[in-house]
């Protein structure tokens, strides 16, 4: 039925002319969107999936023809949405090919951050018939006096790697102004591209509007995989690790692989790894191969030349975090070497499709597994991918800080009656389930901060007006809109820059510039502390103004960039995967040797728990007495556990000392003996780990932690209540962390149900926290908990003891050091004096 | 003892309830208490002293567009009713900045004002005017002076580099960090080197300026300079040359 008959004659003759068939998933789409369905594209990188998407925008444009001069005001025919700015401008090369080939008559235009306001101010006049841009320059153009118009002719909107998009404040954000291009433009069509997903219904739903009681979803076009990857875990000679991330056993034998390929990717999963990575390659690079560092602290500069020098094929390696994970064409990469565990199974399909971006050859990859666990996870991970399990994240419950910026630019828009409102913005999946009482308090935020203390009326950002609509109450609340708009948060960063020092140690002007590094990080460093940055050891000289200062440094052992966000935590789907291996030795076979032994001497010493037993081992060591939980629920889950078994144990009077997380078990040391406390169930494990805990441990905790506050920031951020810019100024990073942490120490004491400590709750749950699956895993492991005594430590516990003494410097006790600093001045003092 | 970087522990639940600690100093032969609220008292005067109070600094913001929570100027009121107990002084001056904005006085709710009225009654209220609010303070019981002197003492809102020795001032907010065990921590300070005070701004732990901040040169003998950090509890007194730099 979908015979290429169905194409016009221009897109017939170019196929031929090209020698090309089109492939039946490109006339599938073409025909199903052409009798009015909307449409989800799931296929892997490198099957055509741009082209496919673009079709029906491109047959039907070439049907509608130029627009005659004096027809009026013609809107956009075709909107493009991609995450990055740099995919947007790859398309519209990748696109205006085929069009100027077939002499099609068809505007393309793109539209991001970079183009020019006199290019904007044109295309608001006349606007391109196909505009490739990004969620933030759709939510702007949505948020302005003449959105109804331009879109009023809009036939398609296609979303490109739709799976990375929506799981995010981004994905939805994106959901609402897609709602409001449904309103503008009913006949519109929407078009997903995305790479495989675990769910692909939550995509489908996600691209139509939904309404209360039906279940209304977009067809699905896929096409599954092509030649199958060849994927194998490092073999190796050397001793694997018990713990740490490094994987720097491994040098030689992945020097030797980049050796014998064209160009290889090295992925890791954090930008400090990078780092390490790089400059452990460079140790040994013998042969000068050009081995490049491409990971999002670098200067933008020094990326684009990566990039550049990537798509011409001279690079033989590019070590990179994943800034380098969708889909744009870096020339032709033969090899993806996975350095550290992938975390994720989707992750790893998704990094290992970089390689040969052409369909019909396997794309082949190594795992480089940095610990044993890594090993098992290495395992699953690569299990997963023949089996083609997927296990990317749902979409989730649209936030709430993400709809009052939403609220405030479609008052911008025009004034709105809030309950067709209501009903456009539950029309998005991700607000299906907002109430409308929610939906009230948002509109209250978004007008006076919706405080219970309403001392803000007279600062009203929108009004109700007479008329029942709510519109803005001066321009300058739509100019300041306009300048904070989005939802990406970057943490507070730096400028790092590499300056001389002359022979008395004064600093010289000037220097190149490094690239950005995060202001926490700094925090933790004195001058004279040296660290890996930019392929570099520079030695931290201090801070001036809104710059690092950093010069040449000749440690051999530089103090580690540790980023944050760079953590991923292991995936359910993995651990779980993980667990069962544990659980099962008869698989053990297929592990190397070194792990099968290290798992035979726990089955002696201790034992293997079963794959839904949460196994507790007790043990002396030194003069404290540990607990080890193995859960396999990723470090972050792990960290919140970490926090609340301390408090109950130490109501208990079992006196924990401190805690160490890693992906795979928890481990907490106490001067009171735990194992005996166990045994004589004071408390009883079951007890213990009761999900209870999520409930007044879980807030007094909260009270205090700081990642609370970073989550909060981010909510203050996108709600609006802290804007970033003003016209004329920005805000510091670090202005801006004290003013919300002191807001949000206000709102806990005076509003602590105010809603944007309720999204912050939210995001926190999913976010940092992780609360949602510890939650998961508390149920899962009721009466499944298996305690174990022992005398000593056992070697399932090694890994996460030798974590211990990494962690840094507690972020509490500040006072303790403050008295300490203060005695020991009264000492040089007392000394100097007497 | 190692404990996680994931937030403070032991739980704050544990800690004791709070036992307060002056520190005294002694500015130009005047003995003065600082009061970690980052208030100072002087004894022989009956005379409390509060700089950048910074009232009103969520309306002020709310002018603006930002609505930051309206909790700010209550949460000050609270602080200063405590800090008025716990010295009980005859004279409360407040020295400079006592609202963020010029309007700020003018156009606060009346909720506050009756609070504030509560707190002063029996005590006599000074203002010294600040760059933030050089018209003075509108409706409130008390006077306006751009300088008062009192035993020796000058009191004005930003420190004159050519002053008299004595001079007691706010304006620059300033802070200092000490280092150890590879830890920061930085806190605002009463700053002195024995002629000149600078008083931190009252009741908030966050921002300022360094004591080696160009705001602050010449203002000090560095060889005496000392920084009062305050602490939750009590002041930490560490000399110039022992700070971190």
């Amino acid at each position: 039925m979908d015979s290429p008959d169905t194409l016009p004659a221009p897109f017939r003759q170019w196929f031929e002319k090209k020698g090309w068939q089109p492939r039946p998933h490109q006339l599938g789409l073409l025909s199903r969107v052409g009798a009015g369905e909307d449409m989800l594209l799931i296929a892997p990188t490198g099957a055509g999936k741009t082209l496919a998407g673009f079709l029906p925008s491109l047959v039907s444009l070439s049907q509608r023809g130029r627009i005659p001069p004096g027809s009026g005001f013609a809107g956009i025919h075709t909107l493009y949405i991609s995450p990055l700015k740099a995919l947007a401008v790859d398309i519209e090369r990748n696109l205006t090919g085929p069009v100027t080939e077939m002499a099609l008559p068809i505007r393309i235009e793109n539209r991001t951050g970079d183009t020019p306001q006199g290019k904007r101010q044109r295309q608001r006049v006349n606007p391109p018939d196909i505009l490739l841009t990004t969620p933030e320059q759709l939510a702007l153009l949505l948020a302005n006096g003449e959105a109804e118009r331009f879109f009023k002719d809009l036939r398609f909107v296609i979303f490109d790697e739709l799976h990375s998009l929506v799981t995010s404040k981004r994905g939805h954000l994106l959901s609402l102004g897609l709602a409001r291009l449904r309103r503008l433009a009913p006949d519109m069509r929407a078009i997903g591209l995305s790479a495989t997903v675990a769910d692909p219904m939550d995509l489908q739903r996600w691209l139509v509007g939904q309404v209360e009681g039906a279940s209304r979803h977009a067809g699905l076009v896929k096409i599954e995989g092509g030649a199958r990857p060849e994927i194998s875990i490092l073999h190796t000679e050397t001793r694997v690790p018990w713990a740490g991330h490094r994987a720097e056993y491994a040098m030689g034998e992945v020097y030797e692989a980049l050796k014998r390929h064209r160009t290889t990717l090295l992925f890791v999963n954090t930008r400090s790894q990078a780092e390490r990575l790089f400059q452990a390659l460079w140790t040994i690079n013998d042969d000068n191969l050009p081995i490049a560092l491409h990971h999002g602290s670098l200067d933008v500069g020094q990326r684009r030349k990566v990039e550049a020098a990537m798509a011409e094929n001279r690079l033989r390696a590019v070590v990179a975090t994943s800034t380098l994970d969708l889909g744009i064409d870096w020339g032709d990469v033969d090899l993806v070497i996975h350095v550290g565990a992938p975390k994720g199974a989707s992750r790893l399909a998704q990094r290992i499709g970089r390689a040969n971006h052409r369909m019909d050859e396997p794309s082949r990859a190594i795992l480089v597994p940095a610990n044993r666990f890594e090993v098992m996870e290495c395992q699953a991970a690569l299990d997963a991918n023949y089996l083609g399990a997927q296990d990317t994240p749902p979409v989730g419950r649209g936030a709430l800080d993400v709809l009052a910026q939403h609220v405030l630019g479609m008052a911008c828009a025009a004034s709105f009656d809030p309950l067709e409102l209501y009903d456009e913005i539950t029309s998005a999946s991700p607000y299906a389930g907002l109430d409308w009482e929610t939906f009230e308090r948002i509109i209250d935020f978004v007008a006076t901060g919706g405080y219970a203390l309403r001392v803000y009326e007279r600062y009203a950002r929108i009004r109700k007006t007479e008329d029942g609509l709510w519109r803005v109450s001066n321009p300058k609340v739509a100019q300041q809109y306009r300048l904070n708009i989005g939802t990406i948060i970057e943490s507070p960063v730096l400028n790092v820059r590499l300056v001389s020092k002359n022979a008395r140690g004064r600093l010289g002007r000037g220097g190149m510039s490094l690239g950005k590094v995060e202001e926490f990080f700094l925090e933790m460093l004195s001058p004279g502390d040296t660290f890996l940055f930019s392929g570099k050891v520079v030695r931290f000289e201090g801070i001036r103004e809104s710059e690092c200062l950093v010069s040449q440094g000749y440690a051999l052992d530089p103090k580690v960039p540790s980023y944050a966000g760079g953590k991923f935590p292991l995936s359910t789907y993995l651990a779980a995967q993980v667990r069962r291996m544990l659980a099962n030795p008869s698989g053990h076979d297929a592990l190397p040797d070194q792990v099968r032994d290290w798992l035979a001497l726990q089955q002696d010493l201790s034992m293997l728990p079963a794959e839904d037993e949460l196994l507790i081992e007790s043990f002396p060591r030194g003069n404290r007495f540990f607990m080890v939980a193995y859960a396999f629920e990723g470090r972050l889950a792990h960290q919140t556990l970490g926090m609340l078994l301390t408090r109950r144990l130490d109501r208990a009077g079992l006196r924990p000392m401190g805690f160490v997380a890693t992906d795979y078990s928890l481990a907490i040391w106490a001067t009171e003996d735990l194992g005996l406390a166990f045994t004589r169930e004071r408390p009883s494990l079951e007890d213990l780990f009761d999900e209870d805990m999520l409930g007044d441990d879980l807030e007094a905790w909260l009270d205090e932690s700081y990642l609370l506050k970073r989550t909060f920031r981010n909510c203050a951020i996108i709600s609006g209540l802290i804007e970033p810019r003003h016209p004329g100024r920005e805000k510091t990073g670090r202005q801006m962390t004290v003013s919300s942490d002191l807001i949000y120490d206000v709102l806990r004491s005076h509003e602590p149900d105010h809603i944007l400590l309720r999204a912050t709750r939210e995001d926190a749950a999913t976010g940092l926290l992780d609360i949602g699956r510890l939650g998961d895993m508390l149920r899962r492991i009721k009466r499944h908990i298996t305690h174990r005594p022992l005398d000593r430590v056992s070697p399932l516990a090694v890994p996460v003891m030798l974590e211990i003494g990494r962690e840094a410097v507690p972020g509490g006790g500040q006072d303790l050091l403050l008295a300490e600093a203060a005695e020991d001045d009264l000492l040089t003092q007392a000394m100097a004096e007497g | 003892m190692k404990f996680s970087s994931t937030g403070p522990y032991p739980p704050s639940s544990r800690q004791t309830g709070p036992a307060y600690r002056f520190e005294r100093i002694v500015i130009q032969g005047v003995e003065a208490l600082c009061d970690p609220s980052g208030a100072l008292f002087l004894p022989a005067q009956s005379m409390l002293i509060v700089s950048d109070l910074h009232l009103e600094r969520g309306a002020a913001f709310a002018r603006r567009g930002s609505l930051l929570p309206p909790y700010d100027t209550l949460a000050q009121m609270a602080r200063l009713e405590q800090v008025i107990l716990r010295h009980d002084p005859k004279r409360v001056l407040s020295l400079g900045d006592t609202f963020h904005d010029r309007r700020g006085a003018a156009l606060m709710p009346a909720l506050f004002r009756e609070r504030l009225d509560g707190i002063m009654r029996g005590r006599e209220f000074l203002f010294i005017l600040g760059n933030h609010d050089p018209d003075g303070v509108a409706d409130l019981p008390g006077m306006a002076a751009s300088v008062l002197h009192l035993d020796g003492l000058t009191f004005r809102h930003e420190p004159s580099p050519d002053a008299t020795p004595g001079e007691i001032a706010g304006h620059l907010h300033p802070s200092a960090s000490v280092t150890r065990r590879g830890g920061t921590v930085r806190r605002p300070c009463f700053a002195t080197d024995g002629r000149r005070l600078i008083m931190p701004a009252f009741g908030t732990l966050a921002g300022g300026l360094d004591l080696d901040h160009k705001a602050m040169h010449g203002l000090f003998d560095r060889s005496r300079l000392t920084a009062h950090l305050l602490g939750r509890d009590r002041i930490y007194s560490v000399r110039y040359g022992n700070l971190a730099g």
